[in-house]
């Protein structure tokens, strides 16, 4: 499960962001609303690990996040927590199932070549296993962004604006992918986003306020 | 997918732009390798053939030419000393000297220098064992070096006609005397003995006599020669063949009593080496007589000294390559890993710890030093067999690109100490990438 507590964050001394105490429990879908600038993308990297908060506690399987060294933490980091960014990004040199197997050697998994295959079928990309990532379309991009973040099983995936760049199909699409396989990963699955479409989707939502 | 793994795809994917640093760093190591190969080489040559000569003794000219002539013989000679001259120096029971080689030049074979000397040129000096045959003993024989009958193609009893001169463009041929035969083949020695033609000094005589003069007069000429020298040393030959053994060789014993004939030099080496009174016997030569002497060992450092300053210059020029492609290799690692800042990002995110990514740029680093230094090698192994094949037919001398040196180790640590330094800053910027402000917006 993925809960927090009393978590505020600054980026200097005059703005202060203080987000409201969260509690995800795993196979659930949450959605982070918010106005840009209200801070999703700061409070979604605080929970990703990528980002020390000012104050508070991140509680991640049982673990605080924070109290972690930092080793520790980007250990923690590759076998816990699945992250998709907006834009895509890769490892340009290697090919899609390279890219899988790199986030499963740096999670200190060994390679599982049965498990990518399985996990790019799932998500209609299979084909495309030996393609360089830079040869893909956004949407095969976004999919294999998908299937990094779910490769280790992590227990929780955070998302984030994953739809901003998809017109309507695509974005029901990967939304449906998104929650159907975290749910069959059994993670906690949170998407930030101002994309007014995802509103309907979800019945769990977190509101930040300026 | 370990990250050598990673950092050999990272190079071999951009590896258009780490081709200069690559090209650079080879070059760099190559050239150094290159003049280490050349310089130990050509030291080796000069000290194995240096062969214990405390001094040439010769006709007066330049003491390098005569050095280079009759010890290394690369160059002509510059000219010639009467026997009469030499007889004192080679005299068993001089007090400074221990042994005094007469060397007769001027002739060649197809490059290949005849030489008319004694045993004791092969015996005590360059240690030169005979692979098949006999050592020469009468005029016309030859005895040859291992390179020659390599290159030549020549065996036991083969015969051939001597030209004038050392180069191969004389075709000034002997060919209305008498031919020369092959009577023994040395084993290789590495020395330049190799690369000669043993015979009598006589037997150079006998050629350029025919040579000197029209045939009718020569011949006349000739015979009264023989004649007078017949009656003059008659009592004296006639001793000399009773008292010595079969073995002694009956073209050595006349030689000194030809005091009218002249051979080309004499290679002398003294009792001791130490001793002060030799350093005035070659004063006393250069100032007293019309012969030069000349130190081999002050000869050879004086035109290693002239050589060593071409040689250090292209060193200079070498390190500043290999420094130059040390900056380019940092500047190509600086911009790649700008490129690929989120990918730095997105590895850390993915649970690479700071010391990964700093160890994978390293790793990249060293990479490019490994590759450049291999291709370094290569590059200046062959450049060095192709310049023996050069050095070869210009001096006779043989150089090989297929030996590697100790020298050749270091030169590849310094290689990944160039390829560890040129990583180093992009590789700390690398572990300091932040993740957040990387990959973030807003």
């Amino acid at each position: 499960m993925l809960a927090t507590k009393g978590l505020a964050y600054s980026y200097d001394s005059k703005t202060n962001l203080d987000f409201p105490d969260i509690t995800c429990q795993r196979g659930e879908s949450w959605l982070l609303l918010g106005q840009s600038g209200s801070g999703k993308t700061t409070l979604l990297h605080v929970l990703g690990g990528l980002r020390t908060p000012k104050k508070g506690n991140v509680l991640i399987a049982d673990t605080d996040l924070y109290q972690l060294s930092s080793s520790k933490m980007d250990q923690f980091r590759g076998k816990h927590i699945g992250i998709i960014f907006q834009d895509s990004h890769f490892v340009k040199a290697l090919s899609v199932e390279e890219n899988l197997g790199l986030a499963q050697t740096l999670a200190g998994h060994s390679v599982d070549k049965a498990r990518i295959k399985h996990l790019l079928d799932r998500l209609n990309i299979g084909h495309k296993l030996k393609s360089k990532t830079s040869q893909l379309s956004q949407g095969e991009q976004q999919r294999v962004a998908i299937a990094r973040a779910l490769i280790n099983r992590p227990t929780v995936i955070l998302a984030d604006e994953p739809t901003s760049a998809l017109d309507d199909v695509n974005c029901k699409e990967v939304v449906n992918l998104l929650e159907t396989q975290a749910r069959e990963e059994n993670a906690v699955l949170l998407i930030v986003t101002h994309d007014g479409r995802l509103k309907e989707l979800f019945s769990k939502k977190i509101y930040l306020n300026k | 997918m370990n990250m050598l793994a990673l950092s050999w795809k990272n190079l071999t994917n951009n590896a258009l732009s780490m081709l200069l640093s690559l090209i650079l760093f080879a070059l760099g190591v190559g050239l150094i390798s290159l003049l280490l190969l050349l310089n130990s080489q050509l030291d080796e040559k000069f000290d194995k053939n240096m062969a214990d000569i405390d001094l040439v003794i010769g006709a007066k000219g330049s003491p390098l030419q005569m050095i280079l002539c009759n010890m290394y013989h690369i160059d002509s000679p510059t000219g010639n000393i009467s026997i009469k001259a030499a007889r004192p120096f080679m005299n068993p029971k001089h007090p400074l000297i221990k042994s005094a080689i007469p060397l007769s030049l001027g002739d060649s074979y197809k490059g290949y220098r005849i030489v008319g000397t004694t045993h004791e040129l092969p015996d005590s000096l360059y240690n030169g064992k005979l692979a098949s045959g006999v050592l020469w003993k009468a005029d016309m024989d030859v005895n040859i070096g291992a390179a020659v009958a390599e290159d030549l193609n020549l065996k036991l009893g083969d015969t051939f006609f001597s030209s004038h001169g050392l180069n191969d463009d004389d075709i000034h041929v002997h060919d209305e005397g008498q031919s020369f035969k092959v009577v023994g083949i040395f084993e290789p020695g590495g020395t330049v003995l190799d690369q000669l033609i043993l015979t009598t000094p006589q037997s150079i005589w006998k050629v350029h006599d025919h040579e000197d003069a029209p045939p009718v007069p020569l011949g006349e000429e000739d015979g009264r020669h023989d004649h007078d020298h017949d009656h003059e040393g008659h009592d004296h030959d006639h001793d000399h063949e009773h008292d010595h053994s079969e073995d002694a060789t009956t073209a050595e014993l006349p030689l000194m009593e030809q005091v009218d004939k002249e051979i080309t030099s004499l290679l002398v080496r003294y009792r001791s080496k130490t001793n002060w009174r030799a350093l005035n016997l070659l004063r006393n030569i250069n100032e007293n007589t019309d012969m030069q002497g000349a130190s081999p060992a002050y000869e050879v450092a004086r035109l290693i000294n002239m050589m060593g300053a071409g040689e250090r210059l292209m060193r200079v020029i070498a390190l500043i390559i290999v420094f130059v492609s040390g900056i380019s290799i940092f500047i190509s690692l600086f911009k790649s890993l700008r490129e690929r800042k989120n990918e730095l990002a997105l590895m850390r995110v993915m649970g690479a710890s700071r010391g990964k990514l700093f160890g994978l740029v390293i790793l990249e680093g060293l990479l490019l030093a490994i590759i450049g230094y291999i291709i370094g090698i290569a590059l200046s192994h062959i450049g060095m067999e192709l310049l023996a094949g050069v050095m070869k037919d210009s001096y006779r001398y043989t150089f090989t690109g297929w030996t590697f040196m100790k020298e050749e180790i270091y030169l590849f640590f310094g290689a990944l100490a160039i390829g560890f330094i040129a990583a180093l800053i992009p590789a700390v910027q690398a572990a300091n990438t932040d993740i957040s402000e990387t990959l973030g917006r807003g």
